[in-house]
């Protein structure tokens, strides 16, 4: 008998793996990256501008709200960094199999939060 | 023996392989800015602004940019391209998104040489 087939895709009843998770943020991520480039490039304007906007930037920066914002966006450019490097490597078929597969998305995430973190510290 | 035809416009394994050259460009330049920064002797304004006058670093960071704003065109446009289904309204996201970057792209130049 024919295994009975979902009629639809319900996105709260798929459970991914690992791999599939970090993939999907890749994506957000990237999309997240591309969205605020306005506000990067304005906060690079800024801060060269002249010392006086400088200074005003680094006391807009020093507000634990931006820190937050700074920091998430930090976790987000490391997260599409070590997950491209994966892909980049799986590309040429290093660690394509699911074991290693599956171990190289833990380390995306475990690389990828940890600096956000180490980061996260040193600017608090 | 049948010949197949294999139809479309072509453009897949080009930008596949763009997306990894501008990924691999953005990574070096990612990580020698680490160093550069961490060797920084204090983040001031005359120190900051020193750095982002020296050709070496204006011009990669260009490279770096363009890497970039390309880099964001595929994946943007892959992302339109899933899930958006409506030929009108995927076409109007193509243009806003390629008309940010090429604006970011000028932009760009503005900050770094000052202008």
């Amino acid at each position: 008998m024919a295994k009975p087939r979902p009629k639809y895709l319900n996105l709260f009843q798929i459970r991914l793996p690992l791999p599939g998770v970090i993939s999907i943020m890749h994506r957000v991520f990237g999309a997240a990256l591309f969205l605020v480039l306005p506000l990067l490039l304005y906060a690079m304007q800024v801060s060269l501008e002249s010392p006086r906007s400088f200074e005003a930037l680094m006391t807009v920066l020093a507000h634990p709200f931006w820190k937050l914002v700074a920091l998430g966006l930090v976790w987000a450019y490391l997260h599409h960094f070590c997950a491209g490097i994966r892909y980049l490597a799986i590309d040429l078929d290093y660690g394509s199999d699911l074991g290693p597969a599956r171990a190289s998305a833990w380390a995306v995430l475990a690389v990828s939060v940890a600096l956000t973190l180490l980061i996260g510290a040193w600017i608090w | 023996m049948v010949k197949r035809e294999v139809v479309g416009a072509h453009y897949g394994l080009r930008d596949w392989l763009a997306q990894r050259i501008t990924a691999l460009v953005m990574a070096v330049y990612s990580v020698l800015m680490v160093l550069v920064f961490i060797r920084m002797p204090a983040l001031d304004y005359l120190h900051w602004k020193g750095l982002w006058g020296l050709p070496a670093v204006r011009f990669s960071t260009v490279l770096f940019l363009l890497s970039l704003y390309y880099h964001a065109w595929i994946g943007m446009r892959d992302i339109v391209m899933d899930y958006i289904k409506d030929p009108g309204l995927r076409l109007a996201f193509y243009v806003v998104v390629i008309g940010a970057l090429i604006c970011y792209a000028v932009w760009s130049v503005q900050i770094l040489w000052g202008l």
